[in-house]
């Protein structure tokens, strides 16, 4: 099972994600529902991958674990080389400000703060010295650079998003991921983003979006796709192998 | 640098909701500015009784008659001391360097038509220096004109004033209760105020007040001055000593009178202040007190309306004492804020209530620095539960809070 969804022979060292026998277990009054019923499957380093499934089907309960943001309740997770699915607490805040840029449907900026400050904040946490520096020279990335004192209730949908991206990008994360990062905006701006993301691709950044956007999803190279807590199809049918 | 964009945050989110902010703030606000003049006026009230006892001198000791019990319940003055036993007092305590003896009474003084009532003190010519009194005008009475119960008056400053105003008193004829006396001298005022002022009243010769206004052939008081560096317990124990055998009192019976010193007085002052002032300081904790609950209410509702921010603030890598000490110190800036803010009101309520009660409340840096460290406190204690179920939040659920 494994294999099926492992990127195509890479050196052990090459790998940013491997999960493995993923479960996870939410009671819901008096029946236990398996969100996560075995997930097991790996990215490569400089993989843009899509994460797809309808709503219900536990995609978003393995954003939240492959984002660190709690730990499955069994399974092996490796993220960057680090076993991450028996931490807890502070030493999972740690790893998601080491590896993880995220970007949500929301943008979930601050608001009271400007977007170089929203875009410092990771910075900060982790301790680096010169936040203000590089926090200027992801907004440039993002092409924000002339925006960078205005708060998010003076940009529009797709600025923020921007700021949000230059956000995940600045701590030069091991993994973007983005849940729905065009759902809550138009067409065109939609286009723009994702354009971004081919960018940052591009560049060699891992690229992990979690989508039901067939559009977004199939300009991903390779889509896994989430039916009832288990993985439906194989990474084969985006490799075509 | 996290410190200060956090500092920068929560002085936002304070600026973001200015008035619940001051709400919030008004309970530190009043805790603090009561704390503040409390303490002002006791610190006020304490430097007014040690004025006057500097006034006095410290090597004063007083004799006062003893009051009689009977069945628990006091009654009015013994009539016991005598001219004798103030010059017995003199010749056989040999520390006891000046005595003299007090008549006390109170009368209508009248100048033409200027009319006032005071205290008309029979004494002898050493009470000036017992009681640190010097003659600003005129001379003190002479050794003669007490022997010989002669109507001479020295006037207290206020008293003087208010008789004569502008003009000359020296010299003069006044009448105190019905008796006409000549003005000789005015004393330099001390400045005390209140209804015991040490500046209004007439000094008169003992002779003069006991025989022809009070009638009397007792003494309402004995003043003593003793040698600077000498033992006050000992003294006051040959005084009592000497009064005891003249008074012919004996062993296991009560005095008929007592010894009084000027640390004595000063103990009993500064507790009746400090009673007071812990009182009212204890009211003003209070308050502050419940300036926190209301701090610790407005931080349980902040820390609900942020919960999207927090959960943001964790997916970025903010770990639990971040989050916790980024509450607090928004809990900790609004209680400091309403403290500064309650030192300037509790300063001007103690300037306001200086005018208007005419006597000085002494604002002490102490107390300033006092409060606002309990304002801190407060803040401290009052934000902790509040940020630690902010840090205490799961991200995942924080995140999907609508």
């Amino acid at each position: 099972m494994t294999a099926e969804h492992t990127p195509a022979a890479l050196p052990e060292a090459d790998f940013v994600i491997r999960a493995q026998e993923l479960v996870k277990t939410f009671r819901l009054g008096e029946t236990i529902v398996r969100a996560l019923d075995g997930v097991s499957f790996a990215v490569g380093r400089g993989e843009k991958v899509a994460i797809t499934g309808p709503s219900g089907s536990g995609k978003s309960t393995l954003m939240n674990i492959l984002g660190c943001l709690g730990p499955p309740d069994e399974g092996e997770y490796v993220l960057a080389g680090e076993p991450v699915s028996k931490l807890s607490g502070n030493r999972l805040a740690e790893i998601r400000n080491k590896y993880i840029g995220f970007v949500f449907q929301t943008f979930n900026l601050l608001p009271r703060l400007s977007a170089v400050e929203n875009v410092e904040l990771p910075l900060l946490y982790g301790g680096v010295a010169d936040a203000p520096q590089r926090a200027q020279e992801a907004l440039e990335t993002v092409g924000l650079g002339d925006r960078m004192r205005h708060e998010p209730s003076q940009l529009s949908g797709g600025q923020r998003q921007r700021v949000a991206i230059a956000r995940a990008i600045v701590t030069d994360p091991a993994i973007l991921l983005a849940d729905e990062p065009t759902g809550n905006l138009d067409q065109s701006t939609g286009q723009e983003i994702m354009a971004l993301f081919d960018d940052l691709h591009a560049q060699g950044r891992t690229v992990i979006m979690v989508t039901h956007d067939q559009e977004v999803a199939g300009r991903c190279e390779r889509q896994i796709h989430i039916l009832d807590g288990r993985i439906a199809n194989g990474a084969e049918d985006a490799r075509g192998d | 640098m996290l410190f200060w964009t956090t500092l920068k945050v929560a002085l936002r989110s304070l600026l973001a909701n200015k008035l619940r902010s001051i709400l919030s703030m008004l309970g530190i606000i009043i805790g603090v500015g009561a704390v503040i003049a409390m303490l002002a006026v006791g610190a006020g009230a304490q430097k007014q009784v040690l004025d006057h006892v500097t006034a006095l001198g410290s090597n004063l000791i007083m004799v006062m008659p003893g009051q009689p019990r009977s069945g628990g319940v006091r009654g009015g003055s013994y009539q016991t001391l005598t001219v004798e036993d103030a010059q017995a007092i003199l010749a056989e305590v040999p520390e006891v360097e000046k005595a003299s003896p007090v008549a006390r009474g109170n009368g209508q003084f009248k100048y033409y038509n200027k009319n006032k009532e005071s205290s008309i003190m029979g004494v002898t010519l050493t009470y000036l220096g017992i009681r640190n009194f010097s003659i600003e005008q005129g001379r003190n009475f002479t050794v003669s004109e007490v022997e010989q119960r002669v109507k001479v008056a020295v006037l207290g400053a206020d008293t003087a004033e208010e008789l004569f105003g502008e003009d000359d008193p020296i010299g003069e004829q006044i009448k105190i209760a019905g008796v006409t006396f000549k003005v000789v001298g005015v004393l330099k005022a001390k400045g005390t105020q209140g209804p015991f002022s040490f500046d209004d009243q007439a000094l008169v010769p003992y002779t003069t007040a006991m025989d022809r206004i009070l009638g009397t052939d007792y003494l309402s008081e004995i003043d003593l001055e003793i040698a600077e560096d000498s033992d006050q317990e000992a003294v006051q124990a040959a005084i009592e000593d000497v009064l005891r055998k003249r008074h012919a009192i004996r062993a296991g019976q009560d005095d008929d009178f007592h010894v009084r010193n000027m640390a004595e007085m000063v103990e009993t002052a500064t507790s009746v202040t400090r009673t007071f002032s812990l009182l009212l300081g204890s009211v003003a904790a209070i308050s502050l007190v419940v300036g926190g609950i209301g701090i610790m209410n407005i931080m349980l509702v902040t820390v609900t309306e942020r919960t999207r921010e927090i959960g943001i603030r964790k997916a970025i890598g903010a770990k639990d004492r971040d989050i916790l000490v980024q509450f607090l110190l928004e809990s900790i800036l609004m209680s400091a804020l309403g403290g500064v803010v309650g030192v300037g009101a509790g300063v001007s309520v103690a300037q306001v209530s200086s005018l208007v009660s005419g006597f000085t409340a002494v604002v002490e840096p102490v107390s300033v620095a006092l409060a606002l460290s309990f304002a801190v406190c407060v803040g401290v204690f009052f934000g902790f539960y509040p940020a630690r179920r902010a840090a205490a939040l799961d991200p995942i659920e924080a995140l999907s809070y609508e």
